[in-house]
């Protein structure tokens, strides 16, 4: 890597629970992964893997026990955690928009508490909404409960850039779309990614999802970092765990190939 | 004539805006005072287990104590607090009316205030307070800027419920001398005005659900996020509180209060007849007059001793035996020096007697005094284990019952607790034998029933005197205006003007009564 990594996680640990040993569960047990500046890492693990807590770790939405976590070189412990937050864009996993809020409202609101003027955020509002393809005509002034699941999730989108960030979390984002909507919402955030100059990391725990929009992939089980490595690394892996995530694409792959005729339009 | 009619609607009418200006001002007052404490206190709460547990259990106790009850012990409360501030600050306040009762109802308002804000704000989804935290919200913008607008309407649901309680329950501050639309009910009681109670009543419950609806409308707007519902239930509020202070700001701002003299009754018809009768004799020597209707017989007192009000009747034996614990019985002469002498280190004034007794006494129908040859309690004694008995509320627990079980060894088959205008028509229709009634009562002639004898004297003199508040002992021009009243009014005059405040007519008004009995006497 020719640049220091924009976002490192060294020998970071994490328990929670009972303040006696037996009660405690460890949620992320000595991990180190780092991500470079303009790199998409997904996370992939199963439910209890951690990974939700590791990529929490790095905005402060929750504090490390063990380790290090340091963010554009800076050490997170030493960052006040709101202001921290205010620059890192961050996806919530259904949205978590406002209920009370408008779109336009619920977009603002980083800005807004970063002190930006009015007229500006009203027009860095218009900006996110095209940019997140909603029309502004017709979603700016809803609130969100009047929105399909996909307009919410482009809106979350929308939110978590409107601050400018260099960095975004985004966790789980897609997860309860309908496959098409997931799809599409997919590939249009990886061209935000690119275009943006983006580092993100998103947590799935759809390999499938992770190889077609990640630059790599990083994998989780019981609060350890299995491996991480591009498609390509993944597949040389010895891990049983990595090779069986690995295994069910490709299964699916073969068997729709079987199943579909080729598509001979395109 | 027809019931709209009567002339007493237009009465009641008239001292409208004094009662429900004031019932509004100590309902909303003490409802915002309630609020002003409770959210806080909520907010602080909502995550702290044990504090949230303590504080809802605290407010769930004092749910139970009864309205009544609850502004009762406010006053004895606060008469020690303002004697402490007075000696050790040198300020002292009034602990009569205002603030006893809107301290008493706030308390009464925290509960639904205190749960639905907890249950409000618990309630919110975590993922939204988490994506508070995740935008970049402080802990204090996600409260003002999430929480509190998210939990909202669950709040002012609670609010809603605590606005009803507190207006319903201000009907209950008038025996601690705050005039409410509590006045008509506790006056249409005592008089048998049914047209007051009825009008207090509803008086009450319109101006309950007005609010109420207000408070809904404001809901609902808050709910389904219309501002324009929320603003027009907002200036409902609003005109209502301006629709009724107004009359009450301009009055004041007219007549100086501090000139008046405050003329204090207790919760029965003769108390009312009276006071609008000492009311009258000063109008009449051209002084301003106003009168604290329905006070507890426990307030009325300490209210005069601390200057509240400034003159009002009560009964020596009343005094000997309630007010200072005395339980040794003595002749009436011997024991209206006495008490002189007492009030007088008090700086109370006995300005003197009325001239009649309104003492306890046990009465039963004639007929049936005659048939069983019974004169007196001791000719009653050997009937009584056959024999039920009624009293008013507090006869039972006095020492005058214990005297005179005592004295006679009553012991009865049977005894209950009356409302004091029930029971003449209970023991006239026989269902009790025997009450423990007032001597000065009119039903006693109307129902054609007899006193009994106490050849023993276990029950005390009960001499209607006139009592003078410690600021106006020296105060010539009431004094003077007062004196034309003293040993005018025998008992048969008494009884016949409580008969008459009985009645169910305009002429049984306590004014109308009044001034037929200066009218009777005044000639003597």
């Amino acid at each position: 890597m020719p640049f220091p990594p924009l976002i490192a996680y060294s020998h970071v640990g994490k328990s929670f629970g009972g303040a006696r040993g037996s009660d405690r569960v460890v949620a992320v047990d000595d991990v180190s992964l780092e991500v470079a500046e303009g790199e998409f890492l997904a996370i992939v693990g199963g439910s209890g893997s951690g990974k939700t807590t590791l990529l929490r770790l790095a905005n402060r939405l929750i504090d490390a026990d063990r380790g290090t976590i340091t963010i554009e070189g800076e050490d997170v412990r030493a960052a006040d955690p709101v202001a921290l937050r205010r620059r890192i864009g961050y996806v919530f996993q259904s949205g978590g928009l406002f209920p009370h809020m408008s779109v336009a409202a619920n977009i603002g609101i980083t800005p807004k508490l970063l002190g930006t003027p009015p007229d500006e955020i009203a027009a860095r509002v218009d900006e996110l909404l095209a940019l997140v393809q909603l029309d502004r005509e017709r979603h700016r002034d809803r609130l969100p409960q009047a929105l399909s699941g996909g307009e919410r999730q482009r809106v979350g989108v929308a939110r978590a850039l409107a601050a400018s960030p260099r960095i975004v979390l985004m966790d789980e984002p897609f997860g309860a779309l309908d496959p098409l909507t997931r799809d599409a919402l997919g590939e249009d955030y990886r061209a935000l990614h690119r275009r943006l100059g983006l580092t993100t990391v998103m947590i799935t725990h759809d390999m499938t999802e992770a190889l077609l929009l990640a630059d790599r992939i990083a994998v989780m089980r019981a609060g350890r970092l299995l491996a991480s490595g591009t498609p390509l690394g993944l597949s040389q892996s010895r891990n049983d765990y990595v090779a069986e995530l690995l295994r069910t694409p490709r299964r699916q792959t073969e068997r729709l190939n079987a199943l579909l005729p080729r598509d001979t339009s395109a | 004539m027809s019931i709209l009619s009567d002339p007493r609607w237009s009465q009641a009418l008239g001292v409208l805006p004094d009662y429900l200006g004031n019932h509004v001002r100590v309902s909303l007052t003490a409802l915002a005072l309630g609020l002003a404490v409770s959210l806080p206190l909520a907010i602080v709460a909502r995550d702290r287990r044990w504090l949230r547990g303590a504080l809802l259990s605290l407010a769930s106790i004092v749910q139970t104590v009864p309205g009544l009850a609850l502004l009762a012990l406010f006053y004895p409360f606060l008469l020690v607090l303002a004697a402490v501030t007075l000696r050790w600050f040198g300020v002292g306040f009034s602990a009569f009316g205002f603030l006893p009762a809107v301290l008493a109802l706030a308390l009464y308002s925290m509960l639904p205030v205190l749960r639905n804000t907890i249950t409000g704000l618990n309630g919110i989804d975590p993922a939204i307070l988490e994506a508070a935290q995740g935008v970049g919200m402080t802990r204090r913008q996600s409260l003002f800027t999430v929480e509190l607008p998210l939990a909202l309407p669950v709040m002012m649901a609670g609010i809603r419920t605590a606005a009803v309680w507190v207006i319903g329950t201000a009907t209950l501050s008038t025996p601690i001398g705050q005039t409410s639309l509590g006045n008509y009910i506790f006056a249409g009681l005592q008089t048998q005005n049914w047209v007051f109670v009825l009008f207090g009543c509803v008086a009450a419950a319109v101006l309950a659900l007005a609010v109420d609806q207000l408070l809904a409308l404001i809901e609902s707007g808050l709910k389904s996020r219309k501002s324009a519902r929320t603003a027009l239930g907002g200036v409902g509020i609003a005109a209502l509180i301006a629709v009724t202070l107004v009359p009450q700001v301009a009055r004041f701002s007219i007549t100086p209060t501090s000139g008046t003299y405050i003329v204090g009754a207790k919760t029965f018809a003769e108390q009312y007849v009276l006071s609008a009768l000492i009311a009258q004799r000063l109008k009449a020597q051209g002084l301003s007059a106003s009168r604290r209707e329905g006070l507890g017989s426990n307030v009325v007192f300490d209210a005069l001793a601390s200057n509240d009000i400034d003159v009002y009747v009560d009964y020596s034996g009343t005094l000997w035996v309630n007010q200072f614990h005395r339980s040794d019985m003595k002749p009436r002469k011997e024991l209206l020096d006495d008490l002189k002498g007492i009030l007088a280190k008090q700086n109370i004034t006995l300005l003197g007697e009325l001239g009649f007794e309104n003492a306890y006494a046990l009465v039963m129908p004639r007929k049936r005094a005659e048939a069983l040859h019974i004169h007196s309690i001791a000719d009653l004694a050997p009937h009584a284990p056959t024999l039920s008995i009624a009293g008013d509320y507090e006869f039972f627990s006095r020492p005058e019952w214990a005297n005179l079980r005592k004295a006679y060894g009553l012991s009865f088959r049977m005894q209950r607790q009356m409302q004091p205008d029930f029971m003449y028509a209970a023991v006239a229709s026989g269902e009790v034998d025997v009450i423990a009634g007032y001597t000065s009562d009119g039903l006693i002639a109307k129902y054609d029933l007899v006193v009994l004898d106490d050849p023993k004297h276990a029950i005390p003199p009960y001499d209607a005197i006139l009592l003078l508040a410690p600021k106006r002992a020296n105060d010539m021009a009431l004094q003077a205006a007062l004196k034309p009243l003293l040993g005018k009014i025998d008992i048969a005059d008494m009884r016949e003007a409580n008969l008459r405040a009985s009645g169910n007519n305009a002429e049984s008004s306590p004014d109308a009564v009044a001034r037929w009995l200066w009218e009777k006497v005044s000639g003597r």
